[in-house]
């Protein structure tokens, strides 16, 4: 575990008790007092997660927005200052290299939120597709990221900063100050509760978990639940449900994309793949690399993600099958003690979640 | 967590021994290292154990594992409530969480006691 990466809270979390792991070389927290406890916390409550390992770039200069704008899935030309978007960064045959959000700093001025894992091959892409005079600048070091997640999360975040914080909207973020340094509150998530993803200097990230947890509501949660929170809306994870081998249409999300012009487009009328969502009767979980078979036994795909998902009480789960069988309503995940009943379902598989809530 | 009136396998099963049965279940250190218990599949009640072989699996949020039976005998008894509260595993592991009564055909063998028990615990942990 030498050799792992910390943030400023990787000793916290240890003298707390929890049990940690390598997170795309970071050791990361799985779970304080247990998985099943901080996912019921952060569905009822108010939970803080340290997702200090993932990536921040600062990309701005002139002709900053149309470069990006050619670089990623989002349509940057209708996002205002004080919004952000999720989407995609493709390779030319239309794969995901990152899913990622923008946010809109202001003219010819974005920062980019990326996966820990994908930070250093997100920067040689980026860095390779900008024309001279637009710069990009990995301020991830320097900048720590803390997730308050919760239907009491503006309420905690209200005590925690002071001030309103209603009025900020879903996708939408906001300057602060704390503790005499610049902190940017976004309303986004990765649990599908109302909640924050605070950015801040990374010298201050102890300070401010520590007066967070002061908080009535508010408890740590590590990776364990945030890994079922987000898999019960079905959101996906990259390296798992998201690949360079696969599209955004094969994984579901053509939704999202509009009619701009992006690298990778030309790639995504080639469908081999889709992702499908599959609820399984029972407790017991499907894996990672499970096979999937249609009711005749054909294997047709592999799960991508699955669990017992702790709000629903049976076992969910996503996987990549064969375009020709998507349609299909039943299928039998090949686990690795019993053949699983599957039924494809619609997103998300837990639709109670309170992150689109509105508040003012 | 290691009571002194039980007797242990090295793959972390436990067995009380009453009148010619046995429970058997998993241990506190089992459940700990597993986590949170999402389900548990029971030996059936009639079935023949065979010390050392497989009569079950686990499942937690982040885990799987085989079960093995400590002891030899025939299953009188599995703990139904496991079914759909595996967590009971968890909260209880040697009382209320216990996994399968069993008549033994056997005296146990190859057993650990708490002490030598708790010294494999430590080299695993170190």
């Amino acid at each position: 575990m030498s050799t792992l990466k910390k943030t400023s809270l990787t000793d916290w979390h240890t003298a707390h008790g929890a049990k940690t792991v390598d997170f795309a070389g970071w050791e990361m927290p799985v779970q304080y007092e247990g998985i099943i406890a901080e996912h019921v916390h952060t569905r009822t409550q108010a939970s803080l997660f340290d997702i200090c390992h993932m990536g921040e770039f600062l990309v701005s200069g002139r002709g900053a927005m149309a470069a990006l704008n050619r670089l990623l899935t989002q349509n940057l030309e209708t996002l205002p200052p004080g919004k952000c978007r999720y989407g995609f960064m493709l390779n030319e045959s239309g794969g995901v290299l990152d899913d990622l959000i923008a946010y809109c700093l202001g003219a010819d001025s974005y920062m980019l939120v990326v996966n820990g894992a994908c930070e250093e091959s997100d920067y040689s892409w980026i860095a390779g597709h900008l024309p001279a005079g637009v710069k990009l600048e990995n301020v991830s070091a320097a900048t720590a990221k803390i997730d308050l997640q919760g239907p009491s999360a503006c309420d905690a975040l209200e005590t925690l900063l002071g001030g309103s914080w209603r009025q900020l909207k879903y996708f939408a973020f906001q300057a602060a100050t704390f503790d005499g340094a610049p902190l940017t509150v976004s309303r986004t998530g990765y649990t599908g509760e109302l909640g924050y993803e605070l950015y801040l200097p990374w010298g201050k990230a102890l300070t401010l978990w520590e007066k967070a947890l002061a908080v009535a509501s508010v408890k740590p949660a590590g990776f364990g639940a945030r890994d079922t929170l987000r898999l019960e809306l079905g959101y996906p994870l990259y390296g798992q449900d998201l690949d360079p081998k696969h599209t955004p249409v094969e994984a579901g999300y053509g939704f999202l994309l509009g009619e701009k012009d992006f690298l990778g487009k030309a790639g995504l009328a080639r469908v081999d793949e889709k992702l499908v969502a599959l609820s399984i009767e029972g407790r017991r979980s499907a894996r990672h690399e499970d096979k999937v078979a249609t009711m005749s036994g054909k294997v047709v795909g592999h799960v991508t993600s699955g669990s017992f998902a702790p709000s629903l009480g049976h076992s969910v789960a996503l996987a990549y099958v064969t375009a020709e069988s998507a349609e299909q309503g039943a299928f039998v995940v090949k686990a690795a003690r019993a053949d699983l009943p599957a039924r494809r379902v619609s997103l998300p598989f837990y639709d109670k979640g309170t992150a689109r809530q509105k508040l003012a | 967590m290691i009571p002194k009136d039980l007797l242990y396998a090295k793959t972390h099963e436990w067995a009380r021994q009453e009148d010619g049965e046995a429970m058997v279940g998993i241990t506190h250190f089992a459940q700990e290292q597993l986590g949170d218990l999402t389900y548990v599949e029971l030996p059936e009640v009639g079935q023949e154990l065979t010390a050392g072989a497989e009569m079950g699996s686990v499942e937690s949020v982040k885990a799987a594992s085989e079960l093995y039976s400590p002891v030899t005998g025939t299953v009188t008894a599995v703990n139904e409530e496991l079914v759909n509260n595996p967590g009971l595993i968890n909260e209880d592991p040697y009382g209320e969480g216990w996994i399968a009564r069993v008549k033994l055909s056997a005296e146990p063998a190859g057993l650990l006691d708490a002490g030598q028990y708790e010294r494999l615990i430590a080299s695993e942990v170190h």
